[in-house]
C-alpha cells in the first residue's frame, strides 16, 4: 500500500475554513521556518486510502479474536451511540458546574455500579489504561504508608508469572521489585511469600484469576500474609472477565483495584486506545484519590479528596469511554454480569477440554475465562513453535492468541475466547486448531512458511529494531 | 436484560455436560464458597432502547454551549466530516494493539504516518505513537530526561497549572525533584532560570504558548537550559506549531503536547492524545510503542512495533515507562485531521485562531477590560478588571456563551479559535460593556 504522503497532487486539498471575517494578523514572533510536508488530497482520495488501510486490519468484527488477557469480547454498537450525543461530546471539561451535572452523574454512577462489581468503596476515572491505573494504584499505596510515616514501606512484592506492566509500574511509583516464583500449578507459593513478607513490604500486586487462567484457592491466606505484613493488597483487574457476579476484589481482601473498562466492560481498544483503568479503593484511602470526586445527591459537585496524591492526568480521564461502560454494565444489570462471566469461563473451558487430547495444557485442571496451552514438546519434536501455530491461524482469518506470555510457561499460547462468542465459533475454530496440527506433523516446513494468504508474509523485525526507520522522508 | 452472549441455556447446558459438568455450580466448585458472592446489588439489566434512553436523559442534563471562548487546556476546533468517518470504522475501533504485524498492516501503517505528521509539526526526530495526553507527556518526557546525577527537573509557573500538577504527581513516584521557575510579565522569568539551573538538573519543561497564551522567547529559554546542561522540553500547542518557530529550531531535546486540537472534540475532558517527539539521541529512551518501516521475508515493504527493548514487557521494571495501551484511535484522529487540512488549512486554522483571539482582545478592551499583559500572544490571553469575573460570566451564560475561564476574582483567561465568528465576538463585547457600564 503507498503511503498517504506517497498520493494526490501538489496544492490538491479538502475545503474546510472559510475565510477570515475580522482583520487578519501576523505573528509577531520568529516564524516556523521548515515546510510543513503534510498529505495533499482530495477528499476522495483521503477517504479511499484509509478504507484501503482499514482492510488490513484485524478487529472483533472480522473473525475470532482469542488474544489471552486482552478480553476482546464484542463491543455493542449502542456504547458507541450513548458516547457519540453532543450532550457528552461538545462538553467543555471547565464548564460551571451547574452546566455539567449530567457529566458528573455518569462518574457518580459509574463508581457506585463498579465499585459494587469490585467490593471497592470509591473509585477515580482519572487512569485512562490498565498500566496507568496500576502506577495511580501504587501511588495511592506509597500516599498510605508515608501518611503513616513509615518510610521503610519501599517493596512491592509481584509474582513471576506477572504481567509486565506491573514491576515497570511499581519501579515508575518508585518501589524496589521484589519478584516470588509461582509454584508449579501457576499458583503463588506461600511459603516464598512468607519468606519476602516483611516490614519493608509496602504491598503486593496481583490478579486473580492468575496469569496462567488460574483461580488461586488461598488467595485470603494471601491477602492476609501482606496485611500481617503491614502491606496493602493491590488487585490487578486484567482478569476480571473471569470472576464478575462470582467474586470481588474486596471480598478478597484487596484494598486497592484497577479496572480495564476498554477489556471487561467492552469499550472497544481502538487499535491500542483510548483504554480507560479506573482505580477502587477501600474507604481508608479515599482521602488519597487524585484529581475531583463528584460529591453530593441532588445538585452534584466537585471535591478534592483531603490528601490526594495529585493527579495522574488532566480533568476526568478518558470520559467517553466511562460512557460506554456505564452504557454496558446499565444493560447488563445484576443478571447479566454475572453471566458473562459465566459463559466466558464455560467457553474457554470447552475449548480447552476439545484441543487437550493434542495440545499439551500448561495446567490441567479447571480453567477460568483463559487457558495456556504449552508447545514446547511439539516444538522439540518436529521443530513447531507456538509462533507457528499461531502464524498459521492467520491463514484462517483467525488471531492468534496471546504468544509467549506468561513467561514462566514455555511455548505458551494464551486462549481467551471470551463470552460473546459462539459454540458454533470455537467448534469451527477448533477444528481449524486441530487441521493445523496434523498439518504441522505431515509437513512441519509448511508451517514455518505461515502465513501466505496475508498481505505481507512475517516481517524482519531485526531489521526494524536494527535500523530504525521511524518515519517518511520527503 | 440485556446480553451479548453466543450461547442460549440451552446451549450452555450441553457443552457444560459435554465436558463432564453438571451446571455452571460445578464448573465454579473449585472456587472457596468463602470468597463467592450472592448477588451483586446492581439494578436490573435494561433493554437497548432503555439504556439510550437513561444515558440520553444525562446527556441532556449537561448544557451545551454553542458559543465557547474558554481553552486553558481543552480547545474548540472545527473537526472535519472525514474524521468521524475515518476513526468509526469498525476494524479501526474494535482491533487491538497491533502485536500481529501480518493482519494489522493497516494500523501500523497508519501509526508510520501519524509519527511521520508529528515529526513534521515539531521538526522533531522521532515520534512515538502517543500517549495519554498532554499532561503525562509532559510528565513522562521529564522521566526521560533524568541522568544519575541530574534529579532536578525545572517547571515553569507559566505552564497550564493541571500539567504542572501530573508533572509533581509521577515524580512523586519516580524520586526526582521538582522545581517551579517563577513568571515575570506573563512569561518565564529567564534570569531567574538562570540562577536556578545546576550540575543537578534533569530539564527544564515550558510551554509554548503559554497557559496564559503569552508566547515565550523559547530560543533563549533552550540556550539557558543547555548552557547548565539540561535537556529542553517544550510543551506545545499543535495548532499553533503551525506557524510558530518549530521545538527543532528552538533546540527542544524533547517536544510533547496535548493533541486534542487535532480532531478531538472537548468531550468533558477525554478521550484526548498525548503527543511525544524527541531527538535521535533520545531515541531509545522514548516511552511506548513506536512503529518502524522494514520488509518482510519476501522484500515487500512492511510495518511493525518496533525498539521494544524499552518496553515493559521486555524490560519488566526496568522499562523507560510501564505504558501499554496508548491513544492508539486518538493517533489516528489526528493523522486524518492534518490530512484532510493539509499544510495551507494547518496554517489557516492557526492564523484563524490568531487573528480572532486579536480582534477579540481589541474588542472586550473597547468594553472595558484591560488586557493583563503587553506580549505577543497565540489564541488566549488574560484580561483584567474592576468588575468580577463572575458577574461577567454569568451575563454571558444567560446568553448561551461559555465566557473565558476566571483565574481569580478580576482576570479572565480567554480563547477564541476559527469557531467564533465577528458577529459572536461583537456579541461578546457588547455584553461586557453592558455590564462594566452597569
Amino acid at each position: 500500500m503507498k503511503l498517504i504522503f506517497e498520493k494526490g497532487n501538489k496544492g490538491n486539498q479538502c475545503s474546510i475554513l472559510p475565510e477570515c471575517d475580522v482583520p487578519q494578523v501576523e505573528i509577531s514572533t520568529p516564524k516556523r521556518e521548515k515546510p510543513l510536508h503534510l498529505p495533499q488530497l482530495s477528499e476522495n482520495e483521503l477517504s479511499r486510502h484509509y478504507t484501503e488501510l482499514a482492510k488490513e486490519v484485524h478487529g472483533v468484527n472480522n473473525g475470532f479474536y482469542p488474544l489471552g488477557s486482552c478480553t476482546m469480547k464484542y463491543n455493542p454498537k449502542v456504547n458507541e451511540e450513548a458516547a457519540a450525543q453532543k450532550g457528552f461530546t461538545r462538553i467543555h471539561p471547565l464548564q460551571p458546574e451547574h452546566t455539567v451535572q449530567g457529566c458528573m452523574e455518569v462518574l457518580k454512577t459509574s463508581e457506585k455500579l463498579l465499585c459494587e462489581i469490585t467490593g471497592m468503596d470509591a473509585m477515580t476515572f482519572q487512569p485512562a489504561a490498565g498500566a496507568h491505573g496500576e502506577f495511580t494504584g501504587l501511588l495511592l499505596i506509597k500516599a498510605y504508608h508515608d501518611s503513616r510515616n513509615d518510610k521503610k514501606r519501599t517493596k512491592i512484592i509481584v509474582p513471576d508469572s506477572a504481567h509486565g506492566t506491573n514491576p515497570a509500574s511499581a519501579a515508575m511509583a518508585g518501589f524496589t521489585v521484589v519478584s516470588v516464583p509461582s509454584r508449579e500449578d501457576g499458583c503463588v507459593d506461600l511459603d516464598k511469600l512468607r519468606e519476602v513478607a516483611g516490614e519493608d513490604t509496602a504491598g503486593l500486586m496481583l490478579t486473580n484469576p492468575n496469569t496462567v487462567g488460574l483461580f488461586d484457592k488461598n488467595i485470603l491466606e494471601i491477602t492476609s500474609i501482606i496485611h500481617e505484613a503491614g502491606g496493602l493488597a493491590y488487585y490487578d483487574g486484567a482478569n476480571l472477565n473471569a470472576v464478575m457476579g462470582v467474586v470481588r476484589p474486596g471480598d478478597m481482601g484487596f484494598d486497592v483495584v484497577h479496572i480495564n473498562l476498554h477489556k471487561t466492560f467492552s469499550t472497544p481498544h481502538g487499535c491500542g486506545g483510548p483504554g480507560s483503568g479506573p482505580v477502587g479503593c477501600k474507604s481508608f484511602l479515599q482521602e488519597f484519590l487524585p484529581g475531583r470526586q463528584v460529591a453530593g445527591t441532588e445538585e452534584l459537585s466537585f471535591k478534592v479528596p483531603e490528601k490526594s496524591i495529585g493527579s495522574v492526568r488532566t480533568f476526568y480521564g478518558n470520559f467517553l469511554v466511562v460512557v460506554k461502560a456505564l452504557t454496558y454494565v446499565l444493560m447488563l444489570g445484576k443478571e447479566g454480569i454475572p453471566a458473562a462471566s459465566k459463559n466466558a469461563v464455560l467457553n474457554a473451558n470447552y475449548m480447552m477440554e476439545k484441543l487437550k487430547d493434542i495440545y499439551p495444557m500448561a495446567y490441567d485442571e479447571t480453567c477460568m475465562h483463559e487457558f495456556v496451552m504449552t508447545l514446547e514438546k511439539l516444538e522439540h519434536e518436529i521443530g513447531v513453535s507456538a509462533m507457528d501455530i499461531a502464524k498459521a491461524l492467520l491463514d484462517y482469518g483467525i488471531h492468534p492468541p496471546t504468544m509467549y506470555f506468561p513467561l514462566i510457561v514455555h511455548e505458551a499460547l494464551m486462549v481467551e475466547p471470551t463470552e460473546t462468542e459462539s459454540r458454533e465459533t470455537l467448534d469451527e475454530v477448533i477444528a481449524v486448531f486441530r487441521e493445523i496440527y496434523e498439518k504441522a506433523k505431515a509437513n512441519p516446513e509448511a508451517l514455518h512458511e505461515a502465513p501466505v494468504t496475508t498481505y505481507i508474509r512475517r516481517p524482519d523485525e531485526v531489521q526494524a529494531a536494527r535500523k530504525p526507520v521511524l518515519r517518511y522522508e520527503f | 436484560m440485556g446480553s451479548y452472549l453466543g450461547n442460549t441455556e440451552e446451549v450452555q447446558k450441553e457443552m457444560l455436560s459435554e465436558i463432564g459438568y453438571d451446571s455452571f455450580d460445578a464448573l465454579f466448585s473449585h472456587i472457596p464458597q468463602e470468597v463467592k458472592v450472592k448477588e451483586l446489588n446492581l439494578p436490573s439489566g435494561l433493554s437497548e432502547m432503555e439504556a439510550l434512553d437513561k444515558m440520553e436523559e444525562l446527556a441532556d442534563k449537561n448544557k451545551i454551549f454553542k458559543h465557547i471562548f474558554r481553552g486553558a487546556g481543552a480547545y474548540n476546533h472545527y473537526v472535519p466530516a472525514i474524521v468521524g468517518s475515518v476513526v468509526n470504522r469498525e476494524e479501526f475501533l474494535t482491533a487491538y494493539t497491533p502485536y500481529q504485524a501480518e493482519i494489522s498492516q493497516g494500523i501500523l501503517q497508519s501509526i508510520f504516518e501519524y509519527q511521520t505528521m508529528i515529526c513534521e509539526l515539531t521538526g522533531m526526530a522521532v515520534s512515538n505513537a502517543s500517549v495519554y495526553d498532554g499532561a503525562t507527556a509532559a510528565a513522562e518526557a521529564v522521566a526521560m530526561c533524568r541522568e544519575r546525577k541530574r534529579n532536578v527537573a525545572f517547571v515553569s509557573e507559566t505552564v497550564n497549572p493541571q500539567v504542572l500538577t501530573v508533572i509533581k504527581t509521577y515524580c512523586y513516584g519516580n524520586g526526582i525533584q521538582v522545581e517551579v521557575i517563577p513568571e515575570k510579565d506573563g512569561v518565564t522569568d529567564q534570569e531567574a532560570l538562570k540562577a536556578a539551573l545546576k550540575e543537578d538538573s534533569a530539564c527544564f519543561y515550558m510551554q509554548q504558548p503559554n497557559y496564559y497564551g503569552n508566547i515565550e522567547d523559547a530560543d533563549v529559554l533552550g540556550e539557558i537550559t543547555h548552557e547548565a546542561g539540561a535537556k529542553y522540553i517544550m510543551g506545545c500547542n499543535p495548532i499553533a506549531l503551525a506557524v510558530l518557530k518549530t521545538p527543532a529550531e528552538c533546540g527542544a531535546d524533547v517536544a510533547v503536547g496535548e493533541g486534542q486540537p487535532l480532531g478531538m472534540e472537548l468531550s468533558f475532558g477525554g478521550p484526548y492524545l498525548g503527543f511525544m517527539a524527541s531527538t535521535e539521541k533520545m531515541m531509545r529512551k522514548l516511552p511506548g510503542r513506536i512503529v518502524g518501516e522494514t520488509v518482510d521475508k519476501e522484500g515487500k515493504r512492511a510495518y511493525v512495533l518496533t525498539l521494544q527493548a524499552r518496553e515493559q514487557h521486555i524490560r519488566r521494571e526496568k522499562a523507560s515507562s510501564n505504558i501499554c495501551s496508548n491513544e492508539a484511535l486518538c493517533a489516528l484522529t489526528a493523522s486524518v485531521y492534518m490530512a484532510a487540512m493539509g499544510e495551507a488549512g494547518m496554517k489557516q486554522a492557526a492564523n484563524l485562531c490568531l487573528s480572532k483571539a486579536h480582534y477579540l482582545q481589541g474588542e472586550l478592551k473597547k468594553a472595558g477590560l484591560k488586557p493583563k499583559y503587553d506580549q505577543p500572544y497565540f489564541h488566549e490571553f488574560v484580561t483584567t478588571s474592576d468588575v468580577k469575573a463572575d458577574v461577567i460570566l454569568e451575563a454571558l451564560e444567560q446568553k448561551g456563551i461559555l465566557g473565558g475561564l476566571p483565574l481569580n476574582e478580576y482576570e479572565i483567561l480567554w480563547c477564541a479559535t476559527e469557531k467564533n465568528t465577528k458577529e459572536e465576538m461583537d456579541q461578546v463585547a457588547s455584553i461586557v460593556k453592558e455590564v462594566c457600564q452597569g
